[in-house]
């Protein structure tokens, strides 16, 4: 079993300090090593679900020869049940802009990028203003730095970091083979830190209040606090700051309705977990000793018992099938084959165990596919269908 | 120069002509336009001086860069899970009732399309939809048909 520990509702990133000048001239007067040494020992990681250790990525592009250098902000915030980037850049961009011109300062980048998604275009009148402000402090301070919005167009895929670079460069966004890495060949094939605009706000709080505040928040292998999206059938959807490491069950007691069935992690690309469940799952990344553990970029739906999974699972792989890039095969046909499986059980038009062929289509999906759009598939697809196999069947 | 030309030219001096301006410049004439009609794709192309074939390539990959002909207000509604458990349908009966077209049509006198799309991002307060770059939220039948009516009256005056 999980441990179970209270939900610890905190207070950091909406916290509205306008102090952002004084951190930023403190911290830049701090060596580049010092910084990265102090976000490694915070052991923040990655907040848009992949879960990269932030450091780590600050200090290999850091370390490249490159001159020309780039940091970008990725706000192609796509995944269904995600909303807090966009309140993180309406409401404390400063943070946003200040954590991005020291990932500038300590990796050598001169340029910094936004990427917004198309969605958010209503964002940019305000969005424009603060960076205007913003640019007009760099002059004055002699800071070589200078950041611009690139607007997206309406594609999930371009969440994915390569796919966001390809798509800056004025191509279709389809993801790119790694290696080799952004940190080495980034946006026009220079090193590159991309970063979730929630993790670049991470690092301007462990540059404000030191790394070990941030490092004794949540439990071991998952430090700090999280932004939850809390949506579905919940009486209190919204955006929460809660330390990582809290068990489901917990959770669902706080913002359940009483009647909660399942509750999917990370959105349509994360798990679902059903009620038998709760007690054992963990938000937080793998590493846990104890109970399943779930990262996530945030993204909590909640489903009571009036909700039927097959449409669930029908409306995801309708999602799925019209985002995937179409660039490698078992993502492109897979997607498609999946969707057209299950409606085909469920019409009768299959037998039962033609759902277990799906799983195993599944399978070769999550090893062949190209990208995480691919491979994640089979996490929503195989834990809807295992756990509510008879709700896809009658 | 015709109009199409003279828009493009201008986007072209303001973004750049590398290929890393494809897409604010077809963004740009979609913003005036509503749509990237073949003929602006090869003004691009010959602008900044790549195939026609890789612009209309960028062009078509992205939901929002249109490559149809659309009215001037695109409404597009959120049909991602809670959108659609939190009554996505109503609305679109709505808006289909209102203005007599189906999904994917636009009303003959070229104001208005209406399109699905994926998750816009305000799960919290579905079902949502966008119109143009505005959005509205926590929508019913009855706030929708306040919505468009307002539309309607605001282009009545032009």
């Amino acid at each position: 079993m999980a441990t179970s520990n209270q939900l610890k509702r905190v207070d950091f990133i909406f916290r509205n300090e306008n102090d952002w000048e004084k951190i930023l001239s403190s911290t830049l007067q701090r060596k580049p090593q010092d910084l990265i040494n102090e976000l490694i020992s915070s052991e923040l990681k990655g907040r848009g679900g992949a879960g990269f250790p932030t450091g780590l990525k600050w200090k290999l592009t850091a370390e490249s020869k490159e001159k020309e250098k780039y940091v970008i902000c990725n706000a192609d915030e796509g995944e269904p049940g995600t909303f807090k980037d966009r309140e993180i850049l309406s409401r404390v961009p400063y943070k946003v802009l200040t954590a991005m011109a020291i990932c500038g300062y300590i990796t050598g980048a001169k340029r910094g990028f936004i990427y917004l998604r198309g969605e958010y275009k209503f964002l940019l009148p305000e969005l424009n203003k603060v960076i205007d402000e913003f640019d007009y402090y760099c002059q004055e301070t002699n800071l070589d730095f200078k950041i611009s919005i690139f607007m997206g167009s309406g594609a999930y895929i371009c969440g994915e970091e390569t796919a966001l670079m390809e798509s800056m460069e004025g191509k279709r966004g389809e993801p790119r083979n790694k290696p080799p890495f952004p940190t080495q060949a980034g946006f026009m094939g220079k090193p590159t830190v991309i970063n979730n605009v929630e993790t670049l706000v991470h690092t301007f709080t462990i540059f404000k209040y030191g790394a070990k505040k941030f490092y004794d928040l949540g439990v071991q292998y998952s430090r700090g606090t999280k932004l939850f999206s809390v949506s579905g059938d919940t009486p209190k959807p919204g955006i929460y700051e809660l330390e990582l490491g809290m068990s489901l069950q917990d959770f669902v007691y706080e913002f359940g309705d009483g009647d909660t069935k399942a509750v999917q992690v990370g959105g349509a690309s994360g798990f679902l977990v059903p009620r038998k469940k709760f007690k054992d799952a963990a938000i937080g990344f793998k590493g846990k000793l104890t109970g399943i553990s779930l990262p996530t970029g945030g993204s909590m739906m909640l489903f009571n018992s009036s909700r039927s999974m097959f449409n669930v699972l029908d409306n995801y792989l309708e999602f799925f099938r019209e985002e995937s890039c179409g660039q490698c095969t078992p993502c492109r046909v897979g997607c498609q084959q999946l969707l057209l499986g299950i409606k085909a059980v469920k019409r009768g038009e299959k037998p039962a165990s033609y759902l277990d062929k799906l799983l195993r289509l599944n399978e070769t999906m999550q090893y062949t596919a190209k990208c995480g759009l691919g491979q994640s598939v089979a996490n929503s697809f195989s834990s809807i269908v295992e756990n509510f196999r008879e709700e896809m069947i009658y | 120069m015709d109009p199409i030309q003279t828009l493009v030219k201008n986007l072209a001096e303001k973004h750049g002509r590398s290929r890393e301006s494809v897409l604010p410049i077809l963004q740009g004439v979609v913003e005036q336009e509503n749509f990237l009609s073949e003929r602006s794709m090869i003004e691009i192309a010959r602008e900044i001086d790549i195939p026609a074939a890789d612009v209309y390539g960028t062009a078509t990959f992205y939901s929002f860069l249109e490559t149809k002909p659309t009215g001037k207000f695109i409404i597009r509604v959120c049909k991602t899970i809670t959108c659609a458990m939190k009554g996505k349908n109503q609305i679109l009966f709505a808006i289909q009732d209102m203005l007599k077209i189906r999904l994917g049509e636009t009303t003959p006198d070229k104001q208005f399309t209406l399109l699905e799309t994926n998750c816009l991002g305000w799960c919290h307060k579905a079902p949502a939809m966008l119109i143009n770059d505005e959005i509205y939220t926590e929508l019913t039948p009855e706030k929708v048909r306040e919505i468009l009516s307002a539309y309607m009256k605001v282009n009545q005056n032009h």
